[in-house]
């Protein structure tokens, strides 16, 4: 019976929070519950969530990437300059900056599978890097239309309205202009690699790499290519995230991004609470970063300080690992 | 002597249902090196476990230089004078520290040693140590750096520094070179004229001719021999240990159609001789011999692990030269490797999946997986094996290490072999499912050829149709599986032809 209780808890007992979570701000936040705050919600999550669906794939293959926040302003501020001093047209911008993700994701497997770096001093040092290195070309400033550039010219290209777009453009949904282009996509991404993890062989093997890496050696896992690609999914995600941001924001923020990588990571770390899986997966991700958003949103608008936010997903954090690792440990016999 | 060392009176262990121990007496002298043999599931490490602290016994006791012993935990039996050197040395070692500071870990740990490590005091000590334990080495030196010798050595000389009544060695030679072998030995006998007793648990006979003072044999859980007047008779030995089990299992000997595999002067290694031998058809065939003897050696490079310095290898007719494992596998040669646990089974999956694992690709569209006959596929196998489990859905780690293994096997028979090699797969297997697993790899032989790596000759008796055996990289011996000379494969498996003059006609 006990045991039955525990198993419970440990199953939907993050989901019967979420819900508890949605019902209390629905009675004491008017407002919270309804399209408008809805979409507000998965708009503030949907950047975070699709890097946190990047570095699950590095967490199946039993690795970690830090550089996806470091990878995404890359991008913004590469899609900055492709656009507004390169005067690119947007399908070069955004094809450089999903090239340059890829990139620096096979690097970093490369670094780890062949030059046998740990995965988080590899992607640490990478990190480190692309924060450097997307500094260089504008001397450290932020890219914006007229700017003034080293050589004494005016930077002349804009942000173009389709590249705005993906980051504006707002689809109707019960009522006009509600969904935005963002949550669309996190949502399209997230139905992906919940797929391509949980329900393609690929996946099986990679969440078996992640478990026994040797196991799976040998019986023929190509163990290095899976975890190369999944450093590369993973520095793609990242990329998208980057683009998105700067269509949001329409300029090359230098300071922009800042929180990306925590609140990611996080994301993905809660998302091992969700359905007792104990494991990383799509689906607890997505709920992972859902949560932390409701949360947030909820306690804004019961007036709770912006400077709170930071301790309140670390609280949950803490309080989902613990739920993961030590509830969990004490279920016997972990399958699936 | 009138103290023993150690003396074990009609000790008792159970795990469940399963009696491990029954009733075990056994003495240790100071002074005198007491070798402990048995076959695998005999209850050796069990009765370590017990002595050292890791189990309490159910029934009977134990004297600790006349004083009653019963050590609650690891740490307690060490406190009384009772030291184990597991297998796996690194357990015993901090890689990542010279040779100096873990010779002297134990005494940093001493509340009394005060907050600062006084550098030369502890280097001076270290050098004490060494010299008293003979250890040659660097003391600057990290220890991830040195031999696997060196590091045993450091490891004994760390238990030794608790000036130990008793010193349990537990297959300390598994992973030593012959000279390495030779200086543990050394070491050995300077312990034994300190007066310390020893109890040493290994299966490599050449480890047992050197230094056994006496020898007990553990079969099913009890002692089935004990040899101390000398000289000691070790046929007698090997015999107590493998017992009659081996005449249980009648095995109808086929000798195989057409040639599978063939090895044509294959060197494992540079300087080795050339192995010559063809597998057939529906035949079963053992390696056996003891570590380092080369069969890990094969093994690993007809799975596409390593390559062989010279020669050939044919699967029927056509040339073999795997680059990997994937290879391997694609050319229909598969590997139920040793060691389960690290290099097989997948502790986050179910038993589906761990089953499957290989073959995903035959049971998926496009990429995706068709879950349903996976399981379908699975359940065949369950039921074919008899694994006992409630559902394919189960997580491995809910079974017994039998059913493990026989899923891990499993795993191999789902799609046809050409070649099927399965390194130890008795290994922490009990009697029950190693029968059934030999049993069903008999059954299924047709169609390919199945090579068996086995140190144990009891297991290759129960599965072989013919036995080779081993020894330096090269193959010494040939035996069909009828009525076998144990007299001569032992003499094969122990080198002793080559090592020992007169001791076997």
């Amino acid at each position: 019976m006990n045991d039955r209780l525990l198993d419970f808890a440990i199953r939907y007992g993050f989901l019967i929070l979420l819900a508890g979570l949605i019902v209390y701000f629905s009675l004491a936040a008017p407002g919270f519950f309804g399209p408008l705050s809805a979409a507000f919600v998965l708009q503030s999550v949907a950047i975070t969530g699709i890097l946190a669906l990047g570095v699950t794939c590095t967490l199946v293959v039993g690795g970690f990437d830090l550089s996806i926040g470091a990878v995404a302003t890359s991008a913004l501020m590469l899609s900055a300059y492709s656009m507004v001093i390169l005067e690119h047209p947007t399908i070069v911008a955004v094809f450089l900056c999903l090239a340059m993700g890829a990139l620096v994701g096979f690097i970093n497997g490369i670094l780890i599978v062949k030059f046998r770096v740990p995965d988080l001093l590899a992607t640490l040092g990478m990190m480190f890097l692309l924060i450097g290195l997307q500094r260089i070309p504008t001397q450290g400033n932020s890219i914006a239309t007229g700017m003034t550039l080293a050589d004494g010219t005016v930077a002349e290209g804009t942000f173009s309205a389709a590249f705005l777009w993906l980051g504006r453009h707002r689809f109707d949904l019960v009522i006009d202009r509600l969904l935005p282009m963002p949550v669309v996509i996190f949502i399209g991404i997230a139905v992906l690699i919940w797929l391509f993890l949980g329900f393609t062989r690929h996946g099986r093997l990679m969440y078996a790499i992640g478990s026994n890496e040797r196991a799976a050696a040998l019986v023929g896992t190509p163990v290095n290519r899976y975890k190369v690609a999944a450093y590369m999914i993973s520095g793609v995600t990242a990329s998208i995230g980057g683009i998105l941001l700067a269509a949001r924001l329409g300029r090359g923020d230098i300071a922009s991004g800042n929180n990306l990588l925590l609140d990611s990571v996080a994301a993905a770390l809660i998302g091992f609470a969700v359905l007792g899986a104990a494991r990383p997966n799509a689906f607890g991700t997505a709920i992972g970063a859902l949560f932390v958003g409701i949360l947030l949103q909820g306690m804004t608008m019961m007036n709770a300080p912006y400077y709170t936010q930071d301790f309140v997903k670390g609280a949950v954090l803490v309080a989902a690992l613990v739920f993961t690792f030590y509830l969990s440990s004490r279920r016997s016999g972990t399958g699936h | 002597m009138a103290v023993h060392a150690l003396k074990v009176n009609g000790l008792q262990k159970s795990f469940g249902k399963n009696y491990v121990l029954r009733g075990i007496d056994v003495t240790l002298e100071p002074g005198s090196v007491t070798v402990l043999m048995g076959a695998n599931g005999a209850g050796k490490s069990t009765l370590v476990k017990v002595i050292c602290g890791h189990h309490r016994a159910d029934g009977g006791n134990m004297m600790l230089a006349g004083q009653a012993f019963d050590p609650v935990g690891a740490a307690d039996a060490i406190r009384q004078g009772v030291v184990t050197v597991h297998q796996s040395i690194d357990d015993g070692v901090i890689p990542d520290l010279d040779v100096a500071n873990n010779l002297m870990l134990d005494r940093l740990v001493e509340r009394s040693h005060g907050l600062f490590v006084r550098e030369r005091h502890l280097r001076a000590e270290a050098a004490k140590v060494a010299a008293a334990m003979g250890i040659d080495v660097n003391l600057r030196a990290r220890v991830s750096d040195l031999s696997v010798a060196d590091r045993q050595m450091i490891a004994i000389a760390r238990a030794m520094a608790r000036a130990p009544k008793v010193l349990i060695l537990d297959e300390p030679t598994s992973s030593l070179s012959a000279t390495e072998a030779d200086r543990l030995f050394a070491l050995i006998d300077r312990l034994r004229a300190q007066g310390v007793a020893i109890l040493y648990i290994s299966h490599r006979m050449s480890d047992i001719r050197r230094i056994a003072d006496r020898i007990i044999v553990m079969r099913d859980g009890a002692i089935s021999g004990t040899f101390e007047t000398e000289p000691l008779d070790y046929e007698a030995a090997v015999t107590a240990m493998l017992g009659h089990r081996m005449t249980e299992v009648d095995v109808a000997v086929q000798s195989g159609t057409a040639p599978v595999l063939e090895l044509a002067d294959l060197r494992l290694f540079h300087g080795a001789a050339p192995i010559n031998l063809q597998a057939r058809d529906g035949e079963v065939v053992a390696l056996v011999g003891l570590l380092g003897s080369g069969k890990s050696r094969l093994a690993e490079i007809l799975y596409g692990m390593a390559r062989p310095a010279s020669g050939a290898i044919r699967i029927t007719g056509t040339d073999y030269a795997p680059n990997s494992v994937e290879d391997a596998v694609a050319e229909g040669v598969f590997m139920s490797p040793k060691d389960r646990g690290t290099n097989a089974v997948i502790p986050a999956f179910d038993i589906a999946d761990n089953m499957t694992l290989p073959f995903l690709k035959g049971l998926s569209v496009g990429s995706f997986l068709k879950a349903n006959r996976q399981k379908t596929r699975a359940q065949e196998m369950v039921s074919q094996l008899g694994i006992v489990c409630q559902s394919v859905g189960d997580g491995i780690g809910t079974l017994s290490g039998g059913n493990q293994q026989k899923v891990m096997i499993a795993r191999w028979l789902l799609e046809p072999a050409k070649v099927l090699l399965l390194d130890e797969p008795f290994q922490g297997v009990d009697i029950g499912a190693r029968r059934d697993i030999g049993r069903h790899i008999r059954a299924t032989a047709k169609g390919r050829a199945t090579l068996v790596f086995l140190a144990e000759i009891d297991e290759a008796l129960e599965i072989a149709d013919r036995i080779v055996v081993m020894h330096e990289g090269a193959i010494v011996g040939e035996h069909k599986n009828q009525n076998v000379d144990l007299g001569a494969l032992v003499a094969d498996i122990s080198g002793a032809q080559s090592t020992e003059t007169g001791a076997h006609p």
